[in-house]
């Protein structure tokens, strides 16, 4: 690889916002054949850079080279024709137009101006395939899962013949098998000589795939590093720049605590609860101070399940016991009442408001829960406020910064602390920690922790195995919108015995 | 995770099928919500009325409507790309005004004819251009150009201008015969032609795909390398466009000019599009519902008049009650569909 | 924060201070004490500003939750067809309790009205701007229908005062515009139904998740919206002494969403200011009676109108003002 001139070069690059230096002097080069991975924590410039090799932000310095010849990148279209192709991590396609138009929409296959619908379909197909897949091309992408869409992202971008390909967290919301399907894929076209920007928070994937790594913190070149002469520990270390010790003694603290939490009164109890459609009747127990784990592939019902118990969904069958006591969850308002808080997967569209301040999104659902008439006072406000982006570390801490503006890990801060100052005695917490950083996710691991050892029951749904292991008392098993198997979380419990249930479906 | 020898769960092609879900031609709901519903209005009208049942009142509707029509269909551009214009109403006035002034001033028809077309075009252009490059939002952008293209024509004349040009009088006279008794005018053949000219474009030309990708994600369309802004401008240059070609059968019709005509038609034109269809939060819609959204409040009109005894403060209340019961009525279908 | 709302309004108010001083220089009496009453082209403005104000209170809680209230005209229109037939019947129309009594039925039908809008948006989930749409077009037909077509003509020394009386030296019209400011101020800002609304505005789903009753929140501001409606109409109505379903609020709509965009309150919902849509409704009452006072032609009025508009919305546009005035020469970031 040594003697090879890289496809990408970028020296020097600045980028500022106003009141921010997004990047300073940030160099980068990318080697065809090569799967390079970009890492920092979130706000490190990961995104930034990317925007700027894909034009959508103009640098204010430095230079780009794309094979040895400087450019001037000035917008999406112009990146695309240079070779530059890209897969974002919210996936950025039009989900009412169907699979086949998402993939070649700009560059249909045409004949005296009028689209060929069928050729494209083909075409469509064909790729497809070759990755895997088999959809129907004409439905309108709308009606596949996250993941599929994101496959098509992927298809989108290898279909552009490109030299350079940017992949942003494209495997946030794919599951295991996906991200395999994803890495056979990238070896391939790898061997073909496609430079690859891989950006991922899954420590695991960055080792299994990447060739070398740029590290990025504070919008600054930390290093490049070849990844396999690259301890974890001490990469982890450059991206935050201090010693991460705070999830050594978590596991220790979890067995400790289960004698406790099994003998504890149940929160809830959920008999043949269930949602046609959506998830299958389930039965499930959760203690104070227990944390309940849902495992499962993306789809398997997961979140279907939490929502039945925030009344988000209505449940079309079985009941709810709340301490004992039977319980109807028509909605959220009610579930509420009865002290059970929740905080959604999707973060933006049903997390935040982004338009409104640090401080109004906190107290929002306990405002909520109070009615308009009666107005938490502003002192009051400030107080609690104050308290908690203390306690859970909220950056920046201004509380009256939009919380658009806030990085992703701080966001779900935000949403633990409106649910937080509501207390609950159930907390369900979907996804927490979903692309975010990992200094932040150590934080959220921690506080989850802190949170059952107070007495707090916690439900904690998690694609990743590792994190559901770590926190919870007992796992759930759910697979095909069912649950299938109730583990307690003891010492022979590992992440291959809980993928062994997911893909038997066995129950014991 | 730690276990990256994994063993794939299940295999692929297996699980993504799994995932699909399945919703039965959901995008054509709406439309064929909106032709049933047209259906049973058509019958009710035959049951009812002696003559409904002729096909010249079916014919008719083409003629009574070709305006509205026309600009509909502009409108259907703009609301596919998630935006609106208000203006098509007062560039419709602005055009029969101009078009009268400019024939009573011995300009010839064919000079006049393009003039105006163009003028509407700009219009439409510039609101474009101010809503892509200052990112105003449609509707304050359009709200202004109505403002704009009415003052101008109160400007211009404020009272009626009646068009003697024998060009215009020709086409406004002129009738074809489609068969035995059967008689339309051209206005009807052109706004057809609109109608048919516009679904091509949507559905087989890239600028036509570009306008539903723009209504389904800006953001997106952006990213994946389309031309937004021009896709934009040209929408809304088609929808002045139209509202000018609407003005220039207006004026063929009624042979003047006067600036209080066309006052309204930009609200009709919208629940033309709505009633087929057409998503106003953008991304979803055809013509074709269009058309059937103006078939939809032609024969609204067409039964008042059959009724014969209802007065116009009736007829109003009838529209807003029909218009009431296509929404919940598409309302109601549209959700079970999902 | 702050200083952004200061930076949106700060136009709005340098053109209604400009246009204000325009008036006091070309009207013979720009503000005078006659009888104990204020006079002059000043108070002429307040009083004729107070209908938009109210209907443009009204709609700036609409749009806030994202919605949009195109039947403001039409409700004026039933409400004041209400009254005066009502009053017309009344055995004494100077009898003050009967015509409160009146007002009060005629305000009760437009919150009615309300109820129908919200009810359409928040439970049957119809687009805003269709679902007022019907009662757009429907509104004015029921109205024509109360007054059988005809214009009703009352004398009714109560109801007139309405419009032209003065209280404290004050015209009437404007105080119950001011109080009714007043009334919302203090209900968002006193109250937390104003984060609340924003919330719902910002993002209904992440709203009913956070607990929020979203739905009864958007049924009470459309039935908010049309009680002010209703106030409106009344206004209009008493001022003409009559009722007419064709022209009362006729287009009025339009020149509150205007009133609540010129005052910094975003289409999209979310984020709003009370004391914006104020001006702006102020604003726009001014121009008119500015077109008049300077002596512009009757047929340009509308065009002199869509001139200043045009170049107000532009103002507000931070695209416009980088692009032409070059100020900020980065783009806007967008939130990674």
């Amino acid at each position: 690889m040594g003697e090879q001139s890289p496809v990408l070069e970028m020296a020097g690059i600045r980028k500022v916002f106003p009141g921010v230096v997004a990047l300073d002097g940030v160099d980068f080069r990318l080697f065809p054949g090569e799967v390079h991975a970009l890492m920092g924590e979130n706000g490190a410039g990961k995104s930034t850079l990317i925007k700027v090799l894909t034009g959508v932000y103009e640098i204010d310095g430095g230079e780009i080279k794309l094979g040895g010849a400087p450019v001037r990148i000035s917008g999406p279209l112009q990146a695309q024709q240079a070779g530059v192709s890209t897969v974002y991590q919210e996936v950025n396609l039009c989900t009412n137009l169907s699979v086949a138009e998402n993939i070649f929409i700009g560059r249909e296959p045409r004949k005296f101006g009028r689209i060929q619908w069928g050729k494209m379909r083909r075409r469509a197909a064909e790729l497809l395939t070759r990755l895997d897949l088999d959809l129907d091309v004409s439905a309108p992408l709308s009606s596949y899962s996250l993941a599929i869409q994101q496959m098509v992202a992927i298809a989108r971008a290898i279909d552009i013949e490109a030299r350079v390909l940017i992949l942003d967290e494209p495997t946030s919301s794919l599951d295991t098998s996906e991200v395999e399907q994803l890495f056979r894929i990238m070896r391939r076209l790898k061997e073909s000589g496609v430079a690859i920007l891989f950006v991922s928070h899954f420590l695991d994937q960055i080792y299994e795939i990447s060739d070398r790594l740029t590290v990025l913190r504070n919008g600054q070149l930390i290093g490049e590093y070849k990844t396999a002469e690259m301890p974890q520990v001490q990469l982890v270390e450059k991206m935050i720049g201090k010693e991460l010790a705070a999830l050594e003694d978590l596991e220790d603290k979890a067995q400790r605590n289960r004698e406790r939490a099994a003998e504890a009164k149940p929160v809830l109890e959920a008999k043949g609860l269930g949602r046609t459609g959506a998830i299958a009747p389930y039965d499930l127990t959760i203690h104070a101070g227990e944390v309940v784990g849902l495992a499962g592939l993306l789809g398997s019902g997961r979140t279907e399940l939490a929502r039945l118990l925030f009344g988000a969904d209505k449940a079309d069958q079985g009941e709810i016991h709340l301490d004992g006591k039977p319980a109807t969850l028509r909605d959220p308002q009610a579930a509420m009442k009865r002290g059970i808080a929740f905080s959604s997967e999707n973060r933006r569209t049903e997390g935040i408001i982004g338009d409104l301040s640090v401080r109004e999104n906190i107290i929002l659902a306990l405002q909520a829960s109070r009615g308009w008439t009666r107005p938490i006072p502003r002192k009051k406000q400030d107080e609690i406020v104050d308290k908690y982006i203390k306690a859970l570390q909220i950056r920046p801490a201004d509380p009256e910064r939009p919380v658009r503006n806030l990085s992703g890990g701080n966001q779900q801060k935000v949403l633990l602390a409106r649910w937080l100052i509501t207390e609950p005695k159930l907390l369900i917490i979907d996804e927490p920690t979903r692309g975010i950083d990992v200094g932040a996710k150590a934080e959220i691991q921690k506080l989850v922790a802190e949170l059952s050892d107070g007495g707090m029951a916690v439900l904690f749904v998690s694609a990743e195995l590792e994190e559901v292991l770590r926190l919870s008392h007992k796992i759930e098993v759910l697979r095909d919108r069912r649950l299938v198997e109730e583990l307690e979380n003891t010492a022979g419990v590992d992440a291959d015995r809980i993928m062994q249930t997911i893909a038997s479906g066995a129950t014991s | 995770m730690t276990t990256a020898s994994m063993t794939p769960v299940t295999k692929g092609p297996e699980l993504n099928k799994r995932r699909r879900v399945y919703k039965p031609n959901a995008k054509y709901i709406p439309i064929l919500a909106t032709l049933g519903l047209l259906a049973i209005m058509y019958i009710t009208g035959i049951a009812n009325y002696d003559n409904f049942g002729d096909p010249s009142v079916f014919v008719n509707l083409f003629r009574d409507n070709a305006v509205l029509l026309v600009v509909a269909v502009g409108m259907t551009f703009v609301i596919i790309t998630g935006g609106i214009d208000l203006s098509v109403g007062a560039v419709i006035s602005l055009t029969t005004v101009l078009t009268a002034t400019l024939l009573k001033g011995d300009w010839p028809p064919l000079v006049v004819l393009p003039a105006v077309l163009i003028l509407g075009a700009l219009i439409g252009a510039g609101q474009g251009a101010v809503i892509h490059f200052f990112k105003v939002e449609p509707f304050i952008a359009t709200l202004a150009g109505l403002f704009l293209a009415r003052g101008l024509a109160l400007f211009i004349n404020q009272q009626s201008i009646p068009i003697r040009n024998e060009t215009w009088s020709a086409i406004s006279d002129y009738r074809i015969e489609l068969a035995d008794g059967v008689v339309t005018k051209p206005n009807a053949i052109i706004a057809v032609l609109v109608v048919i000219i516009a679904a091509a474009v949507l559905a087989w030309t890239r600028f036509g795909r570009n306008v539903y990708a723009i209504g389904g994600s800006s953001d997106s369309a952006l990213l994946m390398g389309l031309p937004v802004g021009r896709t934009r401008i040209v929408v809304y240059t088609i929808s002045g466009f139209c509202a000018a070609l609407g003005g220039v059968l207006y004026s063929i019709n009624s042979t003047s000019g006067h600036a209080l005509q066309g006052n309204g038609y930009e609200l009709d034109a919208i629940a033309a599009c709505v009633i087929g269809g057409v998503l106003l939060t953008g991304g979803a819609g055809y013509v074709w519902g269009t058309l059937l959204g103006v078939m939809v409040a032609g024969l609204i009109t067409t039964i008042i008049n059959f009724q014969g005894d209802l007065n116009a403060a009736w007829t109003r209340i009838v529209v807003g009650v029909l218009l009431f019961v296509f929404i919940v009525m598409q309302r109601l279908v549209t959700r079970k569909a999902k | 924060m702050n200083s952004i709302v200061k930076n949106r309004l700060f136009w709005p108010a340098v053109i209604l201070v400009v246009l204000l001083v325009v008036n006091a220089f070309t009207s013979n009496q720009f503000i005078t004490v006659q009888n104990g009453h204020l006079f002059g082209s000043l108070i002429d403005i307040l009083r004729g500003s107070s209908a938009l104000i109210l209907v443009a209170l009204g709609m700036t809680l609409v749009i806030a939750t994202g919605g949009i209230d195109l039947s403001v005209g039409a409700v004026m229109a039933i409400s004041g067809a209400v009254a005066c037939l009502l009053i017309q019947d009344l055995p004494n129309q100077n009898a003050i309790g009967p015509v409160l009594g009146v007002v009060a039925v005629a305000i009760g039908v437009s919150l009615v009205m309300g109820l129908w809008n919200g009810s359409l948006v928040a439970i049957i989930g119809v687009q805003p701007i269709i679902a007022t749409l019907i009662l757009m077009v429907a509104g004015r037909g029921i109205a024509q229908l109360i007054t059988d077509g005809q214009i009703i003509n009352v004398q009714s020394g109560p109801y007139a005062t309405i419009a032209t009386g003065f209280f404290l030296g004050l015209p009437v019209a404007f105080l119950i515009a001011a109080a009714a400011v007043a009334l919302i101020l203090l209900l968002t800002r006193r109250t937390a139904l104003g984060l609340l609304l924003e919330s719902v505005g910002g993002s209904p789903t992440a709203s009913r998740l956070a607990g929020i009753g979203a739905r009864r929140i958007t049924i009470m501001v459309y039935v908010v919206a049309g009680g002010f409606a209703g106030l409106a109409g009344l206004i209009y109505s008493a001022n003409i002494k009559s009722a007419d379903s064709i022209s009362a609020g006729n287009l009025i709509e339009l020149d509150a969403i205007l009133a609540v965009v010129i005052g910094g309150t975003a289409l999209i919902g979310g984020r709003f200011s009370i004391a914006g849509t104020v001006i702006g409704a102020i604003l726009i009452q001014t121009l008119s009676v500015t077109v008049v006072a300077i002596g512009i032609p009757p047929e340009a009025n509308l065009l002199f109108k869509a001139v200043v508009v045009v170049a107000l919305c532009l103002s507000q546009s931070p695209d416009f003002r980088a692009k032409v005035f070059g100020r900020f020469k980065t783009r806007q970031a967008v939130a990674a």
